[in-house]
């Protein structure tokens, strides 16, 4: 068994951790966003090291071709997906819990939405005002 | 051999999630697990890839990997544009309009006309055989 066994098995073991640990935090955690915390875990450490255990084992082929290309693609795509669920939780009016000693009246979250952009309306002749003026 | 301890977390975490996804009180908690259930997806076929020794089953990860996030996108943006999930943060279902009183009206008119429609159609049915 030499080093390179040694990684992999260490690489291994070590993604099947974190996936699990994100599966049950994701099922115990109080809050959608802290689920999402755990769950975001599994989607970029979990699966990176998994992704690159694999890779080592492959060695030089077309499939790690494949693997490199699964992992850049799960690292674009799982950011964009939990931002976008972040953002529609937000709007629908969900709200993180926060922590007891913290005061919620400073915290503005209704600051950090992005909300469509809302624009004026049309005039009879179908120009906006701002241009009117 | 590590690999299939790798898949058996991933299955566990698969099945993990699957029941966020069952009682997860609000939709976004259900898109969330989807969301996971799919990604672990794609991790359990690579992983199969290796044990099975058959490298076809990562275009098959690829391809899910695709379809997932498009999919979960699409779910987002159609409850984005009915601007409001159909549950509250409680998780209490949230009724769009109070329910019409139209099949109730409609099932108490006059059990009279009924009674006289149903006499006229047995007369109706009766009649070929007199």
């Amino acid at each position: 068994m030499n080093w390179v066994d040694i990684l992999c098995a260490a690489m291994g073991i070590a993604g099947g951790f974190f996936v699990l640990v994100g599966g049950i935090g994701a099922l115990r955690m109080p809050d959608l966003f802290t689920r999402m915390h755990a769950a975001s875990l599994t989607d970029t450490l979990g699966s990176l090291l998994i992704l690159s255990a694999l890779m080592i084992q492959f060695g030089l082929s077309l499939a790690t071709l494949k693997l490199v290309a699964i992992a850049i693609f799960l690292l674009f795509t799982s950011p964009v997906a939990s931002y976008a669920l972040a953002n529609a939780a937000l709007l629908s009016g969900h709200r993180p819990i926060v922590a007891r000693g913290d005061q919620p009246d400073e915290l503005d979250l209704d600051d950090l939405l992005i909300r469509e952009p809302e624009l004026p309306e049309a005039g009879a002749d179908g120009v906006r005002p701002e241009q009117n003026r | 051999m590590i690999f299939l301890g790798a898949i058996l977390a991933i299955a566990v975490t698969m099945s993990l999630a699957l029941v966020r996804a069952l009682l997860g009180p609000s939709v976004y908690d259900r898109v969330l697990a989807v969301n996971m259930f799919g990604t672990k997806t794609v991790l359990l076929l690579s992983c199969m890839a290796f044990v099975a020794g058959r490298s076809d089953y990562l275009d098959l990860a690829l391809a899910y990997a695709l379809i997932n996030f498009i999919g979960v996108l699409a779910v987002l943006e159609f409850f984005r544009q009915r601007e409001r999930a159909t549950e509250t943060p409680e998780g209490h279902i949230r009724h769009p309009k109070p329910a019409t009183a139209h099949a109730h009206a409609h099932a108490d008119t006059d059990p009279a006309t009924d009674a006289a429609s149903g006499a006229s159609e047995a007369a109706g049915d009766s009649e070929p055989g007199a």
